[in-house]
């Protein structure tokens, strides 16, 4: 089943092609890897989605809603959120409160000012559910700034995760931590967004952790797409594989 | 591992209480203790205190730096002295009943057209803004009496039950007055306790420490930024309708823009980055302000100084540095 | 007609005065994104020192043609203040937030207000004399002294060296590397310290210089700096902060804009301007040709 889909959708930026005439589908349910080089458009496809970047033309469908201009906050409470390829969080307030700040907003109770935050138990239990579910519990008095790289990118998840989006875009959500924290990383986000049943885009350069992680692998290239399938599928393409490894495969 | 137990930033209301009592006692000793002349001090003090309250919640809390917030002050001064003037009762009451709308609305209009922008055009914005309405105080002298400004007698406390005539009605003024405005005081440092730890709070200090992570939690930026310019200036605004029945006379002096810098210097002095700071910082100011015009002609060079050397050397003010060294002192002490 | 060709040339020489300041003003922050609270004190500085060696050269007997060599005296006195600033007073900020700079910008306004105070006192200084070293023109039937004209003209050639040496020379390619890439400049080998020291003693010469030409035409008053930074603000507000082409025109427009506003409506006069100022912010924030 569609979750989202885009309809010849194009950006440019001056000469480059960064998004050219897509239609990409996302299915409801799934995890997914968007791959490819730099500057193939990754970025800007899931930026176009977000509301971060207006489209020079084409169309986003919403479980065939038209949502190619609404704004960010429109996109947000139609469910689509995101995290940040670099680590995008409230440094000067706590864990807790980064968690906290989403649900109040998707709650709309952001205007509320002559209450106390934390008197609001039903949001500070939500909080520390979803603190748990990404192992942040125990840091939740913690100063966002202050954190392990590992964590802020975990916490960088969780924030966008308790807005409690139907479609989630993580934008290298393990770029700058090292091979066995990467591992960690990706088992919680994965389990976590399959467990609360939303559909995932991940882009991402380790191709390990697509291989491992992905029910459908997207290859971008240049503006376009090159390749889509299950891991097995993309494993089997020979083009991909020579992009992949820059090198003619033998015959 | 239950997830309730977790320690978390609790009970706040309850810290405010604990660490404030003790202080809210002394401040309600101090009539009792020193005289007249050290009691007008010590409310000018507390109006000082309330201005930078009201003005940290626009830097401190929300990120923009207003150089301009000597309009709010102004505006509730010049309120008060329009009330006397053309309205007629001398009754505190009606002066900031009349007067806080007319902050409110002032901030709103300001706010409006400066929350468009930030950082340094902001703070410029906000500074040509203040300027506009210093011009016209001092021009438009059959109105607001130009530079020689409009006087405001003392007013009748609590809807007239006390006035102050008689022999000894100053000291029995400026007694009255301190704990009129003391309670005033609480309520504003109460009030915006629960303002900066409330959900509305954490969206400014979110939307101050990213403006684009803020956005996409489906914040509307510039509609928090306007509320939070809103708030500060008629804190601040109050701090101004609260001084001027004390300082009997309001001028354009005190719309200047250098006015507004003494307000950014009391946020600074205290500490920005916490919530006792500008109390401390007004306060403190005060205290400064009044020893070096005492001690010398050139007070401003004295001030100027302390300025500077306090932006060097204690970048996050005298409650930050205490805090600082408080922490330091626990650390060591639970080497255990 | 005669009066209005005087308003005309007092506008211009206004004008004048005021893209000195704010030309400077513009520079530094072009160069080295600092707001400089004490600009117009500095100003201020320059125009004291002027006049009071001004005063010191005529009591010594040295002939009036001699003393016009005290304009960019003074102006490089101020220079040599801001040289010293710099490295003591503004480098520990760059790394840290933009408000220290304005807090510590505006302690050193409060310093060098009462410094002035305490070295000249609070009567107004003058260098009238120095008028008198050149003749008075006859325009019309009135009379109008020749000096306003060199003013016109030090501002004129002060823009013209000030664009040349920005856009032809190799110092200026410098400047204009530091002020679009500082990390970038210095990766590049570029001395920015040295560059930053130079473009701030150059911004402080331009304000100095705009006090010292300024001073034979009106006294050396204690509040000029001050009243003079808003009106600087206003200029590169229209101009854009940042550009050279900006802050020239603003000083154009916004001396026209005061002379017409003394004449039709005094009152609000002053009002006008910063409202003006306001509505640029509004709608082109940037200004016209900013840089920032």
């Amino acid at each position: 089943m569609t979750l989202l889909k885009t309809v010849n959708l194009r950006k440019q930026f001056g000469e480059t092609r960064a998004c050219d005439g897509l239609d990409f589908v996302v299915n409801k349910g799934e995890f997914l890897s968007l791959v490819g080089s730099n500057g193939a458009g990754k970025t800007t496809l899931v930026n176009l989605i977000s509301a971060h970047l207006q489209p020079d033309s084409g169309q986003i469908l919403l479980e065939d809603r038209d949502i190619t201009f609404t704004t960010v906050a429109e996109r947000i409470k139609a469910g689509i959120a995101r995290s940040f390829q670099i680590v995008n969080l409230f440094d000067g307030l706590s864990v807790f409160d980064n968690v906290a700040l989403s649900v109040f907003s998707r709650e709309g109770k952001t205007i509320k000012m002559v209450r106390l935050a934390e008197h609001d138990h039903d949001v500070r239990r939500e909080t520390l559910e979803v603190l748990g579910q990404f192992g942040l519990a125990s840091k939740a008095a913690a100063l966002a700034g202050g954190l392990a790289q590992g964590e802020r990118k975990l916490l960088d998840v969780a924030v966008a995760y308790a807005l409690r989006p139907r479609l989630l875009f993580l934008d290298e959500p393990t770029s700058g931590v090292s091979t066995h924290e990467k591992a960690q990383i990706m088992d919680t986000v994965s389990s976590v967004v399959r467990g609360g049943m939303v559909t995932a885009v991940i882009i991402e350069h380790d191709m390990d952790v697509v291989f491992r992680y992905s029910d459908r692998i997207v290859m971008m290239h240049e503006g376009s797409f090159l390749a889509d399938g299950t891991p097995d599928e993309i494993r089997a393409n020979k083009e991909v594989a020579s992009i992949l490894l820059g090198a003619p495969l033998t015959a | 591992m239950t997830i309730d137990a977790h320690p978390l930033p609790n009970r706040s209301l309850f810290k405010l209480a604990a660490a404030a009592a003790p202080i809210l006692l002394v401040l309600i000793l101090v009539p009792s203790l020193i005289g007249t002349y050290q009691l007008q001090l010590a409310i000018y003090g507390l109006i000082a205190a309330i201005a930078a309250l009201g003005f940290n919640l626009l830097l401190g809390y929300t990120g923009l730096l207003s150089f301009g917030h000597s309009a709010y002050f102004g505006v509730g001064a010049y309120s008060v002295a329009f009330v006397v003037a053309h309205l007629g009762p001398h009754s505190m009451e009606f002066y900031l009943l009349v007067g806080i709308p007319v902050v409110a609305i002032t901030s709103a209009l300001f706010g409006y057209i400066c929350v468009r922008h930030t950082r340094i055009f902001f703070g410029i914005l906000t500074l040509a803004i203040s300027q506009v309405i210093y011009s016209l105080a001092l021009k438009l002298y059959w109105v607001t009496g130009g530079s020689d400004g409009l006087r405001v007698p003392r007013p009748a406390l609590f809807l007239g039950l006390l006035d102050f005539l008689g022999p000894q009605g100053f000291q029995l003024f400026i007694r009255s007055y301190y704990y009129y405005v003391l309670g005033i005081f609480v309520v504003c440092v109460v009030l915006m306790w629960v303002i900066v730890h409330s959900p509305f709070g954490k969206a400014l200090q979110g939307i101050r420490d990213n403006e684009v992570r803020a956005r996409f939690l489906g914040l509307r930026i510039r509609r928090f930024r306007w509320i939070s310019f809103l708030v500060s200036g008629t804190f601040t605004g109050v701090a101004g309708i609260l001084w001027v029945p004390l300082n009997g006379l309001t001028t354009p002096d005190v719309l200047y823009w250098t006015f507004s810098g003494e307000i950014v210097f009391t946020a600074l002095l205290g500490g920005f980055r916490n919530f006792a700071g500008p109390i401390v910082g007004g306060i403190v100011f005060t205290y400064l302000k009044t020893y070096a015009v005492a001690t010398t002609e050139y007070w401003q060079l004295l001030l100027g100084v302390v300025l500077v050397t306090l932006v060097l050397v204690l970048p996050t003010g005298i409650v930050g540095a205490i805090s600082q060294a408080g922490q330091r002192l626990g650390r060591r002490n639970a080497v255990t | 007609m005669a009066i209005l060709v005087i308003q005309i040339l007092n506008s211009l020489l206004y004008a004048s005065v005021l893209f000195l300041i704010a030309a400077g003003l513009s520079l530094i922050f072009g160069v080295m994104r600092i707001v400089n609270l004490a600009h117009g004190s500095l100003y201020a500085v320059g125009a004291y020192v002027t006049a009071w060696l001004a005063g010191r050269g005529i009591a010594l007997g040295v002939p009036l043609g001699w003393l016009f060599l005290l304009l960019p005296l003074g102006a490089l006195s101020v220079a040599l203040i801001g040289i010293v600033i710099e490295p003591l007073l503004l480098r520990p900020f760059y790394r840290r937030a933009e408000e220290y700079q304005l807090l510590v910008t505006f302690g050193l306004l409060q310093i060098l207000e009462d410094l002035m105070r305490l070295l000249w006192g609070g009567t107004p200084l003058s260098a009238d004399t120095l008028i008198d070293a050149l003749p008075i023109l006859r325009i019309g039937g009135l009379f109008y002294p020749a000096y306003n004209l060199l003013v016109i003209a030090i501002g004129i050639v002060a823009a013209v060296i000030l664009w040349a040496a920005i856009y032809h020379t190799k110092f200026g390619v410098m400047l204009r590397a530091t002020s679009q890439d500082r990390r970038m400049a210095s990766a590049l080998g570029l001395n920015v310290g040295l560059v930053y020291v130079m473009a701030f003693g150059i911004g402080c010469f331009m304000a100095g210089l705009g006090g010292a030409i300024v001073v034979p035409t009106q006294a050396a008053v204690l509040g000029m700096g001050v009243d003079a930074l808003v009106i600087a603000f206003v200029v590169v507000v229209i101009g854009g902060l940042g550009s050279l082409k900006g802050a020239l025109i603003g000083a154009v427009v916004v001396s026209f804009v005061r002379t017409a506003g003394i004449q039709f409506f005094p009152e609000l006069e002053l009002a006008v301007l910063y409202l003006i100022a306001a509505l640029v912010l509004l709608v082109r924030p940037s200004g016209l040709f900013s840089t920032a």
